[in-house]
């Protein structure tokens, strides 16, 4: 514990080094969403024109769409009149002093090692300090521009790299594609961009953290990573630290291409705020992420762990278009109180002998509902495909709910589509073991479920996992009495 | 160190134990005997506190302090171990991590300072030369895949490091091939001293050729019908248990 807790310090230490900035313009607000709108928000971004209609194009056909309804949530009917479509990326003082913040959320805030000053930040309290940063962030990018990597925010990249964004957007998630999908097209603020030359392996885990400017890139957040013939990165998303967040829909879009031999591996610790114990506030998340294995032997990682939101949505898919392509998920979703989950992946086998592995671990307490939905997919030209898919689900308390909704869908002989599902209940005598050898209850309940989760944690980067099995336990406590 | 008086426990409504009486000083080993399904496995998860079990009437003092007062896992702190009869797996938590957690716990109730990991290698190390455990097995995950015999070399291990004030160790005999008995039997001996007790639950008067008690108890249908020396266990093993129903007039 001792070795974690430094361990985690030394990692929200390092974050707190890189700083976030505070001195950013405000802009005119918007309410509501027309033709319009979008219009005005291009401008503003100085945008070229085929962003202009790529955004259009979508925001027509959001219009004939309808919300997806086939999720096992309860959706509250959302009011996009209501929501502001334009805000430039402020950080604006919502309190004077950290005592006017809920003690529930500092107390966490405590558990997870956070530097008083971002908890300042995180919470949405004035700080006048702004950490320097400039040196770091200048090394960080000279080792990356000494390789022809780029990464910066989506708004630099349509500014400075146009032909690879007009040439790679919207080619794993179009438009088109859902309804969120579609939304976020049309008045997506900014995200990430990540350019990995031929035959580059990324030397760093490129992390949301470093992005400074980027940094609050709110509801409608668009990343676009592409791994270039015979390159390697690593990519990690999140914080684990509850992040209190004013806008209660969020639609994000992440695109990544893998082309021949490249491999693209995407960590994500989800921690939005999940409302309170009972089910006020809280995100709503919808999100698109998909990746094409476009290359030949190409290679796309999804690792994740969710344990925020009152309502996720997420589905992190695979295309397997190269032949001899690889894809993984592994994903852990944990749920409380009134937190609701649909999530899960689809693996779609295009190219010969591609293979696909799905580990999803289902973790759910309280009053709330955790499902898994998994596709699994072989095209009748993928021959040899092969998928083994591992559902499982661990319910604490008995007011809670899992589901698991398969569909598998082979179009050839020569392929192998495996798939286990398995739901078990945490152990009182397990929890009572730990009991009798000194441990508590809470404590016990961490460590249980964190060796529950172990297959997936190991999956992520160290400092990643470390924050992810912290966050797994302080996301369960309260839950059994 | 153990005052147990007319102790009184069900579970799922029905009536289990029955008023039991026992005292047990610093320095004594007691073995309870008895037929399948008279309560000794209940007696031992009572006193170790599982919520499973409604004590209903009686009290317990531990060290003088009222046991039903404290949490399962404070008892533990208070130096009260159980060797399972069925020790049950963790998946993916490691042995190593667990002990750790379980040590330091240990060491923070009693206001000392965390074992670092150097520190808690090296007791570990220790303990394991004392039970023979193959470290294979500390690396894996707590008793998962482990032998029935395993399991029982585990929790002796696990008792050797949490060095406890009184233990029970619920048939930890059954399981063991001879020589890993007399292993653990000598595991046992090795941490007995004049400041700590020790309960034997067995069925078995072997085990108590190597871990010889003071006193012997029957136990039956949630009551301890009868206590002498370790002679007793002889002649339960010799007569079964139907002399004793007989003395009891059934
Ligand atoms: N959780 C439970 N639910 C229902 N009945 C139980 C439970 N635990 C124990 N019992 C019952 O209580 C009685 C005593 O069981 P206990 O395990 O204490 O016996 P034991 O003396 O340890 O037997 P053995 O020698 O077979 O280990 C048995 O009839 C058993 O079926
Ligand atoms: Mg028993």
């Amino acid at each position: 514990m001792e070795d974690q807790n430094k361990l985690i310090n030394e990692v929200t230490q390092r974050d707190y080094r890189f700083g976030f900035v505070t001195d950013i313009e405000t802009d005119t607000i918007v309410k509501g969403l027309n033709e319009e709108v979008i219009r005005i928000i291009s401008a503003k971004k100085d945008e070229p024109e085929f962003m202009l209609e790529f955004r259009l194009k979508a925001y027509r056909r959001w219009l004939t769409m309808k919300m997806p309804e086939w999720a096992h949530l309860k959706i509250p009917v959302i009011d996009y009149q209501e929501i502001i479509f334009y805000a430039a990326p402020t950080q604006q003082a919502k309190y004077e002093s950290l005592n006017e913040v809920d003690p529930e959320l500092l107390r966490t805030f405590e558990k997870l090692g956070i530097p008083l000053e971002e908890q300042k930040m995180l919470s949405g309290v004035a700080v006048d300090a702004v950490i320097d940063s400039v040196s770091v962030k200048t090394t960080f990018k000279e080792t990356l521009a000494e390789r022809g990597i780029i990464f910066c925010s989506f708004s630099e990249a349509v500014k400075h790299h146009p032909d690879l964004i007009q040439k790679y957007l919207g080619m794993s998630v179009p438009y088109n594609d859902n309804y969120f999908a579609a939304l976020n097209s049309a008045v997506f603020s900014d995200g990430s961009f990540v350019y990995i030359p031929k035959g580059t392996r990324c030397p760093m885990e490129l992390s949301t953290y470093f992005r400074i400017n980027a940094q609050n890139t709110g509801q409608f957040e668009r990343t676009l990573i592409i791994a270039d013939d015979d390159s390697y990165v690593s990519y990690l998303e999140g914080c684990t630290a509850p992040m209190r967040d004013e806008n209660q829909l969020h639609a994000a879009v992440v695109e990544i291409i893998a082309l021949d031999r490249a491999e693209v591996k995407y960590s994500t610790v989800q921690n939005w705020y999940p409302g309170d114990k009972n089910g006020k506030g809280g995100i709503f998340n919808f999100v698109t992420k998909r990746g094409v294995c476009k290359g030949v032997s190409s290679k796309i990682l999804w690792n994740q762990v969710e344990t925020g939101s009152a309502i996720t949505w997420k589905y992190p898919s695979c295309i397997l278009a190269g032949d001899n392509s690889v894809a993984e998920f592994n994903s852990v979703a944990l749920t409380n109180n009134f937190q609701q989950a649909d999530t899960g992946t689809k693996m779609i086998h295009i190219g010969k002998n591609t293979k696909s592995t799905i580990v999803s671990k289902g973790i759910s307490a309280g009053r709330s509902s955790n499902s898994y939905r998994g596709l699994v997919r072989v095209a009748p030209k993928a021959e040899n495909a092969r998928n083994f898919s591992q559902c499982d689900s661990l319910l604490l308390g008995d007011t809670c709910g899992a589901h698991t909704f398969p569909y598998i869908e082979v179009g050839n002989s020569s392929s192998v589509v495996e798939h286990e599902a398995t739901t078990s209940k945490i152990g009182e005598d397990q929890i009572f073991y730990c009991n009798q050898r000194g441990i508590s209850t809470e404590d016990a309940i961490g460590m249980i479920v964190n060796g529950y989760a172990r297959e997936v944690i190991n999956k992520l980067p160290m400092e990643f996992a470390v924050e992810a099995q912290k966050l797994l336990q302080i996301s369960l406590e309260g839950s059994v009495g | 160190m153990l005052v147990i008086k007319d102790l009184y426990a069900k579970v799922e409504g029905k009536d289990i134990l029955k008023g039991i009486n026992l005292t047990v000083n610093a320095g004594e080993v007691h073995a309870i005997m008895g037929p399948n399904g008279s309560g000794k496995s209940t007696l031992a998860n009572v006193l170790a506190g599982h919520t499973n079990f409604e004590v209903t009437h009686g009290t317990v003092t531990f060290n003088g302090k009222d046991l039903f007062e404290m949490s399962a896992d404070v008892r533990a702190k208070e130096g009260l171990f159980l060797s399972f009869q069925y020790p049950v797996e963790i998946p993916g938590v490691s042995m190593v991590n667990f002990l750790k957690t379980a040590v330091n716990e240990h060491r923070k109730y009693h206001n000392q300072k965390e074992l670092s990991a150097g520190d808690f290698l090296k007791l570990m190390r220790e303990k394991k030369a004392m039970v023979q455990i193959d470290s294979q097995l500390t690396n894996r995950s707590v008793n998962e895949g482990f032998s029935g015999g395993e399991k029982k070399k585990n929790e002796i291990f696990q008792m050797a490091m949490l060095e406890p004030k009184l233990a029970i160790l619920d048939e930890t005999d059954s399981g063991l091939d001879i020589d890993a008995l007399r292993i653990v039997s000598n595991g046992v001996n090795m941490l007995k001293n004049k400041d700590n007790a020790t309960i034997l639950v067995t069925h078995y008067q072997r085990l108590l050729d190597y871990i010889v008690p003071d006193f012997v108890h029957v136990l039956y249908e949630g009551r301890i019908v009868k206590s002498a020396g370790k002679e007793l266990a002889f002649e339960l093993e010799e007569k079964g248990y139907d002399w004793i129903k007989k003395e009891l007039g059934e």
